[in-house]
């Protein structure tokens, strides 16, 4: 197995990408200078609505737009290697060995005709030319690390015969089968109930620890990134507006996007929430002047209407905004 | 009076049981509620527990297998044909997904106009139309949106059509099933406002579908748990998110993601996956899977007792005080 490089910089670096997507009505800028960090080992929480840029962020990581989306300028450096311009014979090893991915749907995601445990050996077989008895007895070993309870029978079912919660454990275990470095899991947990959610959730937890392995979780949920991410990035159209450490952004979010939204959530035995926010997300086709969120922003001013704000750095907290909101709420 | 008062309320479903046999399987079992007019039920539960079997047996998109079900005072389940699609002007569903619950060939104002025109509630194109737009302005959509077709709306407005689509008939019930599920934090807040303010001018009753704890606190006064169809625990819904009685409610309440950065997960009270419907074994149905389950408690079916004013749980050690009141650490902040 090859060995990681020595960990100067972070594990994955993502600096002023920009993706440009094809629509009949035109082509558009989705994502428009991202620049976001994950460190080896670290969970960073990527949050947003619909339609921000949040999945095609991941897809451009590991190569994988759709054919109508581009990257058009920027860099993704993944262990020392600029991903953008790799040939695609070195994605493939970068693919599964380096980074992973897991989707929202776990039951789609699997191959409907095949066993969970022939869809492992698959990847085993495929990446690390193990032969049968020590392919077995890795497939075996990952959904008892993935904690799936009667492996030997999950193994020979098909996912048909699984519940969502046994198809995301499966789903990870072939994540996990290569030793990725870096996990993308894209909304997880969203097609399942809370408590099978939270076993997912301290799954990931736990993996992250005994695996050394690095995270980073898509959500629109905000309670979910409380408790299990360390950083989190917030996106709007296509822009991170906000990045910071988990206990900075929920005790003080400085973006007023990340403040409404935060505001936005229901809670229990919290009395209903203050003002929606106004309007909807911008067309990537007629992208405002100036600052991205200034249409629907309470606090906007002149400026902000005419001239696009760069990100400002503070401590640990990055934001894209000429008036931040002040640390007291 | 009640505007609807539901009683022991079952639906059977026959299943194929190898090749030639069928069987029964229980989605819903002996649920009984009540809903005053211009109130809102909460009902709590997760994916399989009956929570929409439930809704539409109510409305009478499937008939009941047992049970009553009064609206206003009338018997449902005694009305077919005419005289049931009379009423139903009165009781009306608004789904989870608006995108696959709104015709996609049909302009979104000719959708809406539909009940208006099949109940005659205005007669004349011009007297329609008008009544169409009253019913998008009640809603927060401007007569521009009125041509539009499905696809051109966003999801939170695709909900308000189907909202308005429910009101063009001026009921006094609308089952909610799951009604923003599928939206984003901010649009979800805007609808659950506007289904507030609905409530309050017009004087709805909502049967309130969710499996989000957070979203019912937000709605509903009375809460209702669900668990592989049977009624678990009931109560007002401060009182019983506050202080939930029965394990399954105490464990759904603790799995709820808090803001707290990097909680200990001592939060784990159930785990595993609900049983199946038609594993019928003679106790309670959550003890498989419960930390507190007794021999008793799988050997005795369980009733909804009562364990304080108005709450009411099916669990004996719950109401015996055999239970930590509240659980491990169920303790809402705030």
């Amino acid at each position: 197995m090859r060995g990681r490089p020595p960990a100067a910089g972070p594990l994955l670096s993502i600096r002023g990408l920009d993706v440009e997507l094809a629509m009949p009505r035109g082509s558009g800028r989705v994502l428009a200078g991202v620049d976001l960090d994950v460190d080896a080992g670290e969970v960073v929480g990527l949050v947003g609505e619909s339609g921000c840029g949040k999945t095609l962020t991941a897809l451009s990581v590991l190569r994988l737009l759709p054919a109508a989306a581009r990257i058009t300028a920027g860099a993704v450096c993944f262990q020392g290697r600029n991903l953008v311009t790799a040939r695609e014979d070195e994605m493939r090893g970068v693919r599964g060995r380096g980074i992973a991915m897991i989707f929202q749907a776990p039951r789609e995601s699997l191959n409907p005709v095949l066993t969970v445990g022939r869809q492992l050996e698959l990847v085993l077989a495929r990446h690390h030319r193990l032969g049968g008895p020590r392919r077995r007895a890795r497939a075996a070993e990952l959904c008892a690390m993935v904690e799936l309870p009667d492996p030997a029978r999950v193994l020979r079912a098909y996912p048909h015969e699984l519940s969502g919660g046994m198809c995301q454990r499966a789903m990870i275990a072939l994540a996990l089968a290569c030793r990725p470095a870096l996990l993308i899991a894209d909304e997880p947990t969203t097609a399942l109930d809370v408590t099978v959610q939270l076993e997912i959730l301290v799954l990931l937890r736990r993996l992250r620890e005994t695996l050394d392995l690095a995270l980073l979780l898509i959500t629109h949920n905000l309670g979910l990134v409380a408790e299990v991410c360390q950083r989190v990035a917030v996106m709007y159209a296509g822009e991170i507006v906000e990045t910071a450490p988990v206990a900075d952004l929920f005790s003080a979010a400085a973006h007023p996007y990340t403040r409404r939204l935060l505001e936005a959530r229901p809670r229990i035995g919290a009395p209903p929430a203050g003002e929606p926010i106004p309007g909807s997300v911008p067309d990537p086709l007629a992208r405002p002047v100036g600052c991205a969120f200034h249409p629907r922003c309470h606090r906007v001013q002149p400026r902000c209407r005419q001239a696009h704000p760069e990100p400002e750095a503070t401590a640990a907290r990055v934001v894209r905004c000429f008036y931040p909101e002040v640390a007291s709420s | 009076m009640s505007l609807l008062a539901v009683s022991e309320l079952s639906k059977d479903y026959a299943v194929a049981n190898g090749a030639f046999r069928r069987r029964a399987l229980r989605a819903v079992d002996r649920v009984s509620l009540d809903l005053g007019p211009g109130a809102t039920l909460g009902v709590v539960g997760e994916s399989g527990s009956g929570k929409s079997t439930l809704a539409r047996c109510v409305l009478q998109l499937e008939r009941p297998s047992s049970g009553s079900v009064r609206f206003d005072g009338h018997d449902l389940s005694g009305l077919h044909g005419r005289a049931l699609r009379g009423m139903r002007r009165w009781f009306q569903l608004v789904f989870q997904d608006p995108a696959a619950s709104l015709n996609p060939r049909l302009r979104v104002g000719a959708t809406v106009a539909e009940p208006i025109v099949l109940h005659g509630l205005r007669t004349g194109a011009t007297a329609v139309r008008a009544r169409v737009e009253e019913l998008f302005r009640s809603v927060g959509l401007g007569p521009e949106h009125v041509e539009r077709y499905p696809h051109q709306l966003s999801g939170g407005q695709q909900q308000r059509v189907a909202i308005a689509r429910a009101l063009a008939c001026e009921p006094r019930l609308i089952a909610l099933d799951e009604p923003t599920s599928a939206l984003d934090v901010s649009v979800q807040a805007a609808l659950l406002a506007l289904l507030r303010d609905l409530q309050r001018q017009l004087g709805l009753g909502y049967l309130f579908i969710s499996h989000d704890l957070a979203v019912v606190s937000a709605m509903a006064q009375r809460v209702i748990v669900l668990y592989l169809g049977q009624v678990v625990e009931e109560g007002p819904t401060a009182e019983l998110l506050a202080r939930p009685r029965h394990p399954y409610t105490q464990a759904l309440v603790a799995a709820v993601p808090r803001d707290v950065p990097w909680a200990t997960p001592a939060r784990l009270l159930v785990t595993g996956e609900p049983g199946s419907m038609l594993e019928r074994a003679p106790g309670c149905r959550f003890a498989p899977r419960c930390l507190w389950a007794t021999a008793r408690c799988h050997a005795e079916a369980q009733t909804l007792r009562s364990v304080g004013s108005d709450h009411r749980t099916a669990c004996w050690r719950s109401v015996e005080g055999e239970l930590p009141p509240e659980g491990l650490s169920c303790a809402i902040p705030g």
